[in-house]
């Protein structure tokens, strides 16, 4: 199963870092990475495979929604199914 | 691959959309229940609707979280009271009311509907009994819902039934004139009323439905009205195909939510809903759409017909995105849950009389419009009359939930909170009486284009 994480806030060292660490720990594979900074937001789209993670998407979701409050930025984790349903037939 | 704008955009119309799957609506049949006794029949009816969904609110706030969508509501539909109920010797069914009220908040869900009647065509001492019960029913309760239908293409309009429901609302409305008359905002009466509703307040598990079922209402105003925002000055062609595309869109993320619903409950797939639900919320509001379409007020000249463009390219939009499509299936026009149509009430551009109008070419009918308290019942059951003729004659759902608000007058406003919002006063034509009208009774009869074979 595929996730969607998409993090957004005012940038700072060690944003990405943070993020994939927390996937890494909970043996979440990433499989791309598009980020960029515009007008001091950083911006990050990331997609990773989940399935050989020991952890729930929601306990996922809810470490990577704590972690990212600390900091300041939104992270959001999502099943890509909605993405699928919604873009292809 | 998904790309990154089909990300954004999902995102967007989450965010700034308010883009939600509206409801997670569980049918459970009652038809096992029935027992002579009714204190045993309430225990019985209490223990299937515990058992059966159980995990309804978990499952619910699970696929919200996985999927980042928002899940407004979860809900239970049973079978109408009075057919479930009829073998109970007892001339009261507010214990069951009770006891749904008591499932419904032992398993978390915020509304429990079917405490209800199919009379369309006559009443069996249980119908009776259970119309009695309504005011009492409502005002005893927090989140039990009720409904009435009088009225069909096939069967004509149970016209004794309208003269009763007219003096109903009115007996609701003074036991709950404590709280702005709310026991009305729980109680619709339906012409034509589907089964498989999963919306309240009509909903209700219809007697041709499995023993259990899970159907979805989506909804969506925020993402048409921005997708038309792009629009301006376009024909009518494009605004048509924009609409019907972003439907699809919405739909597919309900039929998804049905999907995995009904896999993790293990219970079957009954319909996704494609009605377009509005809160009043700004940014949520179906009168918000038509204004968009270059009405400068809703409820002026040219809003019938925008409405109408607007219901049929949902659907068709929609339609192709599920597997399954039933319920109300169109756009809803609830004036006190609708941030536009509360502001087109207020300044004067949206009128009863138009209002009605606009249910000949949408779901569902005149729907949560705050009346005045002294409006006669006779009057009331008018308006049930002429809303049940337009369901009829046009062989579609059509429904009134009118709350005559005790001691409020045009210029007053109520409000409930929440999803159910609030209303200024609408004014209604009362000058004039129907009392000699409704005092007839009888049946009319069903017209012609219910001669089908």
């Amino acid at each position: 199963m595929k996730l969607v994480v998409t993090v957004v806030g005012r940038d700072r060292v060690g944003i990405i870092a943070m993020v994939t660490r927390i996937l890494a720990e909970n043996n979440v594979n990433i499989l791309s990475i598009n980020q960029n900074i515009m007008d001091g937001f950083f911006n990050m789209i990331l997609i990773a495979e989940i399935s050989e993670s020991k952890l729930k998407l929601t306990e996922l979701q809810k470490i990577l929604k704590e972690q990212g409050e600390a900091i300041n930025v939104e992270i959001k984790a999502q099943h890509e199914d909605i993405f699928n349903v919604m873009h292809k037939i | 691959m998904i790309t990154i704008d089909d990300i954004l955009e999902t995102n967007r119309m989450i965010t700034e959309n308010k883009l939600d799957v509206r409801t997670i609506t569980m049918g459970i049949s009652l038809r096992d229940c029935a027992h002579p006794n009714i204190e045993q029949f309430c225990r019985n009816v209490y223990e299937k609707i515990t058992r059966s969904a159980e995990f309804l609110v978990q499952t619910g706030e699970d696929i919200e979280a996985e999927y980042g969508i928002p899940i407004i509501n979860k809900r239970i539909a049973v079978t109408p009271v009075s057919i479930a109920a009829e073998a109970c010797r007892t001339d009261s069914y507010v214990p069951v009311a009770e006891a749904m009220d008591k499932a419904a908040k032992e398993v978390g869900v915020n509304f429990i509907g079917g405490f209800s009647a199919l009379v369309e065509k006559g009443f069996t001492p249980g119908d009776r009994t259970l119309l009695n019960s309504i005011p009492q029913a409502l005002a005893g309760t927090d989140l039990v819902c009720s409904s009435v239908n009088l009225a069909s293409t096939k069967a004509g309009i149970n016209m004794d039934c309208v003269r009763e429901m007219g003096e109903i609302v009115k007996r609701t409305a003074e036991l709950t004139r404590d709280k702005g008359a709310i026991g009305c905002a729980k109680l619709v009466v339906f012409c034509n009323a589907p089964g498989d509703n999963p919306f309240m307040a009509g909903a209700f598990h219809g007697v041709s439905e499995a023993d259990k079922v899970v159907s979805v209402g989506v909804s969506g105003p925020g993402v048409v009205k921005h997708a038309l925002e792009d629009l301006k000055g376009a024909d009518f062609t494009q605004v048509a195909e924009t609409i019907k595309k972003t439907a699809f869109k919405i739909t597919r993320v309900g039929q998804l939510v049905a999907r995995e619903a009904a896999k993790r409950l293990g219970v079957p797939f009954g319909i996704i809903d494609l009605s377009l639900a509005p809160t009043p919320a700004v940014g949520d509001s179906v009168a918000r759409i038509l204004e968009e379409m270059g009405l400068e007020a809703c409820g002026v000249p040219g809003t019938t017909a925008a409405l109408a463009l607007l219901n049929d390219a949902v659907k068709k939009g929609g339609l192709m995105a599920s597997s399954h499509v039933g319920g109300l299936s169109g756009a809803f026009i609830p004036v006190s849950e609708d941030e536009g149509m509360i502001n087109a009430i207020r300044q004067g551009s949206l009128s009863l009389e138009k209002l009605e109008a606009m249910t000949c070419v949408c779901s569902v009918g005149l729907d949560m419009i705050a009346i005045p308290g002294d409006t006669s019942a006779a009057t009331i059951a008018g308006l049930i009359a002429d809303e049940a003729a337009i369901g009829m004659v046009n062989n579609k759902t059509t429904a009134v939930r009118v709350i005559p608000v005790p001691g409020k007058k045009v210029g007053d406003t109520v409000e409930y909170g929440g999803l159910l919002g609030y209303s200024p006063i609408v004014p209604l034509e009362s000058r004039y009486s129907s009392e000699a009208f409704i005092a007839r009774g009888g049946r009319i009869p069903a017209p012609l284009r219910s001669l089908t074979n």
